[in-house]
């Protein structure tokens, strides 16, 4: 859409005490992006959306809405769609008083509201809700109660605090389709809380990965999955194994294997592999690329419905995770205590410097 | 399936453990009704029981016989009339000054960080642990002609003669301000605590200026615990009876004093009785009207 709006964020701080929550964040967000900010607990997730909503003041930096300045703008000049983990709608009013809250505060004319409420209403499939109180809703209801509500203004931007976390799995998994294609509808510049990453896998055209306070990394949701660029982030992003890598004089050896890599991030030295467990497969030697081998044995075999997981232990002990598709023609899974060799293609090595941090 | 049949075998024919589990049902209730019988006995001997007594007296004239004189005075008397405005005046007016001096209170306590708004807290309680005559006389001492606040307000020369603070409307009001503030500041703060504070971040977010967000959120939500606070203090007030007789200087006659004159000075229990009849049936229609507005706060407030 041509009036989205980018989001520049520059130098931003905040400090409690002696404890920097957001340490010279800098980030950008580009117009009607979906941009979803993702990390552990206590990241600073939540302190960077209240402080480009205006509800935190930062110690230092700038928060630019397209051209304008709104680091000491207050949160109701700021024209912000916000949706709240708890939706926080106002038990006083009901649905339809809710969705027309912003509008009366524009001094829209009262038939011109009414319409717009129903249009809302209607999109968000709560035709007839209108009148409900909301304490007569289910939690989806209130879900989209709270989305309508932030929306039918036609806000600048759209700021979700892990809008679907009281949701039920199920739930959560339509609601992200449904975020998703409403904002392709809408195409507001969206910046999107959460610490599931399938959800910002999902859901993002980019993720940033916030670690103490820092952006650890930002990109699109593929890249960061296959490239995660530090051991934080690949933890943090998908699941994996990894092994410790000993690289002398270019070549580089883990776990009893020497294996290869298109990138090698260190001349000498230590760092770290990555195994996705989808990537990882049992050999057979009918592979066609070139292939990483490991030998192991396998400890126990997890039958999960769509997948079959496999925990494995590497000649050096290292544990390893392999994940297969199951077919209703499987043969039976290789016993636990059976030996077993498996393999990573060249290509899809990922060796990450080992910064000796860790996600957990 | 012929596992469970085994468990079942005794109620198999009949209706599923229906009977016992119904037997269960009601020995629980049994038990719940066990534990609130003390405390019901106690209220059934001192109050149900002395409370019926007066109502029977206040239907009897001085021979013991049934009538209505006491209510037909009341009614013929002016002075009774009297008698009941002042204590509506006086206790609207105590609730009024309580509320504007205990709303923003109870506001700025709700916004303070919990452990700071606990010892603000305390000190709003004090005067609950200090016994009220204790708290009236101090007003006394401060009050009167020759005391704390007119000798100090002399020698500083702000006013040249002794103000007349006390043993009128105004020193009554004070003291039963004072007495009274705590019980509405406590189930206000209450219900501004339960009030959600991204509620207002929403309405702020949506475009509200703070103020809008207060009268249009905050305080429509607020009106439960304003509503409960006030129908305690108004209630209460009615019955007050030690302020006002010693603050009041004998200026102020609300209905319990008036009943204590009529038992002290006049042994006219009947007429106290009535008196007492009346107040109570006045202060059971102001808590049922409070109940029905406090709810009705709670679901319509704020629009419509
Ligand atoms: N008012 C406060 N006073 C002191 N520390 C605070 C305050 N608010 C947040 N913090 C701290 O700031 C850090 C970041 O908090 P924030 O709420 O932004 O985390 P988050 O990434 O949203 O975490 P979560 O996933 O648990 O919601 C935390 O370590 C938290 O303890
Ligand atoms: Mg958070």
């Amino acid at each position: 859409m041509g009036n989205a709006l980018p989001i520049a964020v520059r130098h931003l701080s905040k400090a409690y005490g002696a404890v920097s929550v957001l340490d010279d964040v800098d980030l950008d967000v580009r117009p009607g992006e979906f941009l979803t900010l993702l990390g552990p607990s206590g990241s600073g997730k939540t302190t960077l959306l209240m402080a480009i909503a205006g509800f935190l003041r930062p110690d230092k930096g700038s928060i630019r809405f397209g051209e304008q300045e709104v680091v000491r703008l207050a949160p109701h000049k700021r024209e912000i769609g916000m949706v709240f983990q708890n939706y926080a709608l106002f038990p006083h009013m009901s649905v339809a008083r809710n969705i027309g809250f912003p509008l009366r505060l524009r001094r829209v004319p009262a038939p011109e509201i009414a319409r717009r409420v129903e249009a809302a209403l209607e999109m968000f499939q709560l035709g007839g809700y209108g009148e409900r109180s909301i304490t007569q809703l289910s939690g989806g209801q209130r879900q989209r109660v709270a989305l309508a509500r932030a929306i039918v203004f036609e806000p600048r931007i759209i700021l979700m605090d892990e809008p679907l976390s009281a949701l039920d799995k199920q739930l959560r998994e339509r609601m992200q389709i449904e975020l998703r294609q409403l904002h392709d509808r809408l195409g507001t510049t969206t910046v999107y809380v959460t610490h599931d990453q399938r959800e910002a896998l999902t859901m993002s055209d980019r993720i940033a990965v916030l670690d103490r306070g820092r952006i650890a990394r930002i990109d699109a949701p593929r890249a960061i999955y296959d490239h995660p660029g530090s051991r934080f982030v690949a933890e943090f992003i998908g699941e994996s194994s990894f092994l410790d890598v000993e690289v002398t004089d270019g070549i580089c050896r883990a776990a009893g294997s020497v294996v290869r890599a298109p990138h090698v991030p260190v001349a000498r030295g230590r760092c770290v592999m990555m195994l996705r467990p989808e990537r990882l497969r049992i050999l057979d030697g009918s592979e066609s690329e070139a292939m990483n081998r490991f030998d192991g044995t396998v400890q126990s075999a997890i039958y999960q419905g769509d997948t079959l997981l496999l925990q494995i232990v590497l000649a050096d002990g290292s544990p390893v995770t392999l994940r297969m598709a199951t077919r209703g023609d499987d043969a039976p899974p290789p016993a636990g205590g059976s030996p077993i060799a498996v393999g990573i293609a060249v290509g899809d090595t990922v060796l990450l410097a080992d910064e000796g941090r860790t996600a957990a | 399936m012929s596992a469970p049949a085994l468990n079942l075998s005794r109620d198999v024919d009949g209706d599923f453990h229906a009977a016992a589990l119904r037997r269960d049902h009601w020995r629980e209730r049994l038990g719940q009704a066990a534990l609130a019988a003390p405390a019901l006995l106690l209220v059934g001997v001192m109050v149900l029981l002395p409370v019926g007594w007066l109502f029977g007296l206040s239907f009897q004239d001085d021979a013991g016989a049934p009538s209505l004189e006491h209510y037909r005075r009341m009614l013929a008397e002016p002075s009774y009339g009297r008698t009941f405005r002042t204590t509506f005046e006086i206790s609207l007016a105590t609730t009024a000054i309580c509320i504007l001096l205990g709303y923003p209170l109870a506001y700025f306590l709700s916004q303070l960080p919990r452990r700071a708004a606990n010892l603000c807290m305390i000190a709003v309680l004090l005067p609950f642990w200090t016994s009220l005559l204790v708290r009236t006389y101090a007003w006394l001492v401060l009050l009167q002609r020759s005391g704390l606040i007119n000798t100090w307000g002399m020698d500083l020369g702000l006013w040249s003669e002794p103000l007349q603070l006390v043993h009128n409307v105004g020193g009554t009001l004070i003291g039963m301000v004072h007495i009274m503030l705590p019980f509405l500041v406590l189930p206000l703060y209450s219900t501004m605590r339960g009030i959600d504070g991204d509620l207002l971040r929403a309405a702020s977010s949506l475009g509200s200026t703070p103020a809008h967000g207060f009268w249009s959120v905050f305080f429509p939500l607020s009106l439960p615990g304003l509503a409960a606070g006030s129908a305690l203090v108004f209630v209460l007030c009615l019955g007050f009876y030690v302020t006002p007789a010693m603050l009041g200087g004998g200026k102020v006659t609300m209905v319990s004093n008036r009943i204590a004159n009529d038992i002290e000075l006049f042994f006219n229990w009947g007429a106290a009785s009535a008196l007492g009849v009346v107040l109570l049936a006045i202060t059971l229609v102001v808590l049922v009207l409070a109940a029905r507005l406090s709810r009705g706060a709670g679901l319509f407030g704020g629009g419509h």
